[in-house]
């Protein structure tokens, strides 16, 4: 494929070089959490052999490095969202404390009893417990536009929930963890704008695959994590809308979150310190930045399209296997397939090709209510990136075969 | 195929989970309990009758994997008509022995010794105590559903 060689790609990641119980690594859960390019282990290394100083505070050099290297991952980010301006970029542990931060910031300040906040059938857990949370705090209502057989959310149910009245925050998956499902965020973001709601995007499962443009699609909060995106664990991301964002008031108090501290009085810092008490990972984030530049000097039309083209053999691949069932069938789908066996529970599949050095994500994806919707406790799960070839699908096919003799 | 695979999915196994024994509820059940692993969604629920210090009815029912599904089988076809001091006897062996902390006693576990593979794939090592922790609370009877986490 040209602009896009996937040998190349896959010496970068220094992760699919090993054996797993004698067997080559095939890794097919990037969903979980993606492998990451030697560039990123690299610069995280950078900040602990030689750029080691907190943040923000000292002049000495090292921590004005590490400032600098930080700040430069806020605009990074900024880039990649196409949103307005740096301050609108918080750094969190994750998707996780994004949404959290929502819900107990914005949520607490703007949800009163009556109201509503309205989410989807695919939701993850984390973007279902948050707001169960402050909707019983605060006497609001947590209500559901839930999925069809496809694994896909109608907009006309996410409307019609709408058109009840009372929805003040719509929060919702842009992509499916479980089963791959895209919903439409920019229909859906303006739709929650016209009936006075605001929206929350969980971007986790998105940004892997894509670089969502937070204006066009007109949400007041974009969130992710950056593991997912090829950068350590323990960074996220939460955008929101200057507006809005400023408004919200401060999620822990702290250092690094105030303008001046006394035992009177505290005034807070300006965005987007004020949201970030404490020192951060630091060095996890300036490993985000490494993974955006790596992901800058990808061609992304072609990687977008080696993708398509992957998912299209995978799905093609494992519906031509009699006595396995997808689950997930929505129009537009993109980096997870999830898929179950008459012959097997998806635990003993696990098990089973983890032995043929295959890596699936076997259960109930954080996503109960999904796997509810389909009548199913668990299923098994692939998900793709960038650095996955057709090879990749190939043993995994291989390797769902020996599960069917074994079951047979 | 993998011969730690085929230690884990022995013939016994796989034929306990494709045709579990004492899939089924004890009439006049005094005893029950729910066990739950909330990572991966496997549930049942054990009933027995206990009589005295012994069981002389139990069945389990619920959805699960082949190693939980087997677990809970082989569980109830050997603990039936047992004294609950033998049963612990038979429980710390087997927890050992799937943990991988210890030998199998032939002569504690019998059929169950099957189970040893289990101590290889530490991940699995809840599908095959979740129906043994479930039946203790059972005994205990106090209400609580069981959790692996």
């Amino acid at each position: 494929m040209s602009g896009f060689d996937i040998d190349a790609i896959r010496s970068d990641f220094p992760a699919l070089r090993q054996e797993v119980r004698g067997k080559q690594l095939i890794y097919l859960d990037s969903a979980a959490t993606a492998l990451k390019p030697q560039v990123v282990i690299d610069a995280v290394r950078q900040v602990y052999e030689h750029n080691c100083g907190n943040i923000h505070r000292a002049v000495h050099l090292p921590s004005q490095r590490a400032t600098q290297g930080y700040e430069g991952t806020r605009k990074q980010v900024q880039a990649f969202l196409g949103a307005a301006k740096p301050s609108e970029i918080i750094f969190t542990s994750g998707t996780t404390q994004s949404i959290n931060m929502v819900a107990q910031c914005h949520g607490r300040a703007n949800l009163g009893a009556g109201d509503k906040v309205l989410i989807t059938g695919l939701e993850h857990h984390s973007n279902i417990v948050p707001w169960q949370m402050i909707c019983e705090e605060m006497g609001a209502q947590l209500v559901v536009a839930e999925i069809d057989d496809d694994g896909d959310v109608p907009l006309e149910r996410i409307e019609a929930q709408l058109k009840a009245g009372g929805v003040k925050i719509v929060a919702f998956a842009h992509v499916s963890n479980a089963l791959g499902t895209v919903l439409p965020a920019k229909e859906i973001c303006a739709m929650a704008r016209s009936h006075g709601a605001i929206s929350v995007v969980d971007g986790a499962q998105a940004v892997p695959h894509m670089a969502p443009n937070v204006v066009d699609l007109g949400c007041d909060f974009y969130v992710f994590s950056g593991h997912k995106l090829f950068a350590p664990t323990g960074t996220g991301v939460l955008y929101g809308r200057f507006d809005v964002l400023g408004a919200m008031p401060p999620y822990q108090g702290g250092g690094d979150m105030i303008r001046s501290v006394s035992f009177e009085k505290t005034t807070y810092a300006e965005l987007p310190n004020r949201l970030e008490a404490g020192t951060p990972n630091i060095a996890g984030v300036i490993g985000m930045g490494a993974a955006l530049t790596y992901l800058g000097g990808l061609d992304m039309a072609a990687m977008q399209a080696h993708e398509e083209d992957l998912f299209r053999y995978t799905d093609e691949s494992l519906r031509s296997i009699a006595g396995l069932r997808r689950v997930g069938t929505a129009k537009h789908s993109m980096g997870a397939l999830s898929f179950f066996l008459d012959c097997a529970h998806p635990h003993d599949i696990g098990t089973i090709v983890d032995t043929e050095g295959v890596a699936l994500r076997t259960g109930h994806h954080c996503a109960q209510p999904v796997m509810k919707a389909f009548g199913i406790p668990a299923t098994a799960r692939a998900s793709l990136a960038f650095y996955n070839c057709r090879a990749d699908v190939d043993a995994l096919l291989a390797s769902v075969r020996t599960v069917q003799e074994m079951f047979s | 195929m993998n011969s730690d695979l085929r230690e884990l999915y022995q013939e016994v196994i796989l034929d306990h989970s494709k045709a579990p024994r004492n899939f089924r509820f004890p009439e006049g059940a005094n005893r029950e309990a729910q066990g739950d692993n909330p990572l991966c969604g496997d549930n049942l629920t054990v009933k027995l009758i206990l009589e005295g210090d012994a069981i002389v009815d139990i069945g389990f029912q619920g959805s699960g994997c082949a190693i939980s599904q087997a677990a809970a089988s082989t569980m109830t076809e050997m603990v039936k008509g047992m004294k609950l001091e033998d049963i612990n006897a038979i429980f710390e062996n087997y927890h050992a022995v799937v943990m991988g902390e210890a030998e199998v006693d032939e002569d504690l576990l019998g059929k169950l010794a099957v189970f040893a593979g289990v101590s290889e794939f530490p991940m699995r090592v809840k599908c095959a105590t979740l129906s043994w922790h479930t039946m203790q609370h059972a005994i205990a009877n106090d209400g609580d559903v069981v959790t692996t986490e």
